[in-house]
């Protein structure tokens, strides 16, 4: 077990690494890449059974990444895990690399092969109904971009999960409020999530998407209503942790230069100092 | 035709609710399409290896994937035109890409639903399926391959994807009759020309080739159920033996089985061909049978163009 400090410091560590992922291959996802972290860090080492030496394991529990072009910030997580080797990042956007930009079970440890958008839940509502069905005993955890809720497709899959009852089921919104165009409400309105969800039949809470201890407790009290669905509400800041990052939707896909890296690695290091007083 | 004869989709439900019943790991998933898949038997005496999402062909198919990356074999089921449409992205990406242990069965194929329009049509369905990395195709010809085919894909861990007409077709096969799935069926073995057909319109082609012999014209008959992985050893040393080719199919000439045809033979051994399928416009508005005879997918337009390629 980790305390909340070791974790803070963990969620850091994948955000240098994550930054320095992008820089190396000179492309990704900066922007939803951080946001997410805190998120992932709670997940993967607290909440999720889930063991890197079996990652087949049956009755371990499912995460998918709905939103797979933040992969970068997953395969620091990974990484960071021990489900795959670090060295293997320095592959990353090298020719003919094991590692894809966006995710794919070609990596240890991914369960779906993501990045059109709009798919992750309806996989995981058959992973829950598999679970329930067959009396594995696993939860399943869909992470998905709010942008990603332009989708239909994911009405139709927040729709069955409602009808089946499906409480082991835990979807997560990385709420950072902006897009590769701008922020989503202009872009198009997606609010209001609350009712949405709740009218398919979820229980719906919100929680600081940034605060590993809570996201700790509120997934540690999933279901939070007996027979219904879990809908996260995780509010977070897009490019969280690196200042001329957050809240700019042009670091959606925006590569740091040497210099910009050199800023982000020393603003991270700072805040983990920080974290130590 | 012998009023006994069942439709490939009713011979579907039947062996895929024998196979479930000795696999828990069989999972049904249909999108509102209970009745014409003809699945409610199975809902009822397996409700716990069913799932009905509704009209949903998207989540279907994502559901399905999910399903299948526990570890069960899972038959997504609904009609043809809305599963390659519709539900597409999710077939390429859950399905094919993610290679999850999904089966697609497409029912009421091709133009089964005749003046009900293009919405209901799929004619493009060949041509997206095969060009799906780890994707397999297959249009079974009656309702005894389809049997087989459903208890073979039963104890496969491969995607693929199945299309069936709607209404009942004349028998080609005889209940004993084994397939080697993967392979071209070689159904005559003629020198003068070759006819390749898939799906319903291998009965048609097979007719053709009766009528051929009556002329004094022995053709090779093949029966591509399976479209992909293509057998291109059976059909390439077919091509060679009678050095034309005919093919006929229930889909677009654009993209299908003629195309694909096409291709291995324009590569590997050019020769005079024709492609006998759907022209590039919206079918007409009439009874399937009608639109087969409008658009020459008959045995009797099969004899006349085979004839005039003969005579090329």
């Amino acid at each position: 077990m980790y305390s909340i400090a070791e974790l803070e410091r963990e969620a850091i560590e994948i955000r240098k690494r994550t930054v320095e992922i992008i820089y190396n291959a000179g492309g990704g996802h900066t922007g939803g890449s951080m946001s997410q972290v805190d998120i992932l860090t709670a997940l993967y080492f607290s909440v999720l059974k889930i063991d890197p030496g079996r990652p087949d394991d049956m009755k371990r529990d499912r995460f998918i990444l709905s939103k797979g072009h933040s992969v970068e910030g997953y395969y620091a997580v990974l990484a960071r895990r021990g489900f795959i080797e670090d060295i293997l990042l320095e592959t990353y956007g090298k020719f003919n690399s094991e590692l894809t930009g966006h995710a794919t079970r070609k990596t240890r440890g991914i369960e779906l092969n993501s990045g059109a958008l709009g798919h992750g839940l309806s996989v995981g509502v058959g992973m829950a109904l598999a679970s329930k069905r067959q009396g594995i005993g696993f939860r399943t955890f869909v992470l998905m971009g709010d942008g990603e809720h332009g989708e239909g497709s994911i009405m139709e899959a927040a729709a069955s999960a409602g009808h089946y009852m499906l409480d082991n089921l835990i979807a997560i919104i990385d709420r950072n409020r902006l897009q590769i165009s701008g922020p989503t409400e202009e872009v198009l309105t997606i609010e209001n999530l609350r009712k949405k969800y709740e009218a398919f039949g979820w229980a719906v809470t919100s929680v600081d998407g940034h605060d590993v201890g809570a996201l700790i407790d509120v997934f540690n009290r999933c279901p939070i209503e007996k027979g219904r669905p879990t809908f996260i509400i995780a509010n977070t800041v897009k490019g969280k942790g690196v200042s001329f990052m957050e809240n700019q939707a042009s670091w959606h896909h925006k590569v740091p230069t040497a210099d910009e890296l050199k800023q982000a690695i020393k603003e991270l290091n700072e805040r983990k100092e920080a974290l130590h007083e | 035709m012998n009023k006994q004869v069942i439709p490939c989709r009713k011979a579907f439900t039947d062996t895929i609710l024998e196979e479930a019943k000795l696999n828990k790991n069989i999972f049904v998933v249909t999108s509102d399409a209970r009745g014409s898949v003809t699945l409610d038997q199975f809902a009822m005496e397996l409700p716990g290896q069913f799932v009905e999402v509704g009209i949903a062909e998207q989540n279907a198919v994502g559901v399905g994937a999910g399903l299948a990356l526990c570890g069960n074999n899972v038959f997504v089921c609904g009609p043809a035109c809305f599963y390659s449409a519709r539900g597409l992205e999710q077939i390429k990406v859950d399905v094919a890409y993610t290679q999850s242990n999904v089966k697609i069965i497409g029912v009421s194929g091709g133009v089964s639903y005749g003046a009900l329009g293009a919405t209901h049509h799929s004619l493009h369905d060949i041509a997206v399926m095969r060009t799906f990395p780890g994707m397999e195709v297959y249009l079974p010809a009656d309702r005894f391959q389809t049997r087989k085919l459903i208890q073979y894909l039963s104890k496969s861990h491969k995607p693929a994807y199945v299309r069936m007409g709607r209404n009942a077709v004349p028998d080609v096969y005889n209940e004993n009759d084994e397939f080697d799935f993967g392979k071209a069926n070689v159904l005559s073995d003629g020198k003068d020309i070759t006819l390749i057909g898939t799906g319903e319109t291998v009965y048609y082609a097979l007719q053709a080739a009766v009528k051929l012999s009556e002329s004094g014209v022995n053709a090779t008959v093949l029966d591509l159920c399976t479209i992909k992985p293509l057998d291109k050893k059976t059909v390439l040393n077919a091509v060679k033996k009678t050095g034309r080719v005919l093919t006929v199919e229930e889909h677009s000439i654009y993209g299908g089985m003629g195309s694909m045809i096409a291709e291995l033979t324009a590569q590997g051994y050019p020769v005079k061909m024709k492609i006998l399928g759907i022209p590039d416009e919206n079918a007409i508005n009439a009874k399937p049978m009608e639109i087969f005879e409008y658009y020459g997918l008959t045995s009797e337009n099969i004899y006349k163009e085979a004839t005039k390629l003969l005579n090329d």
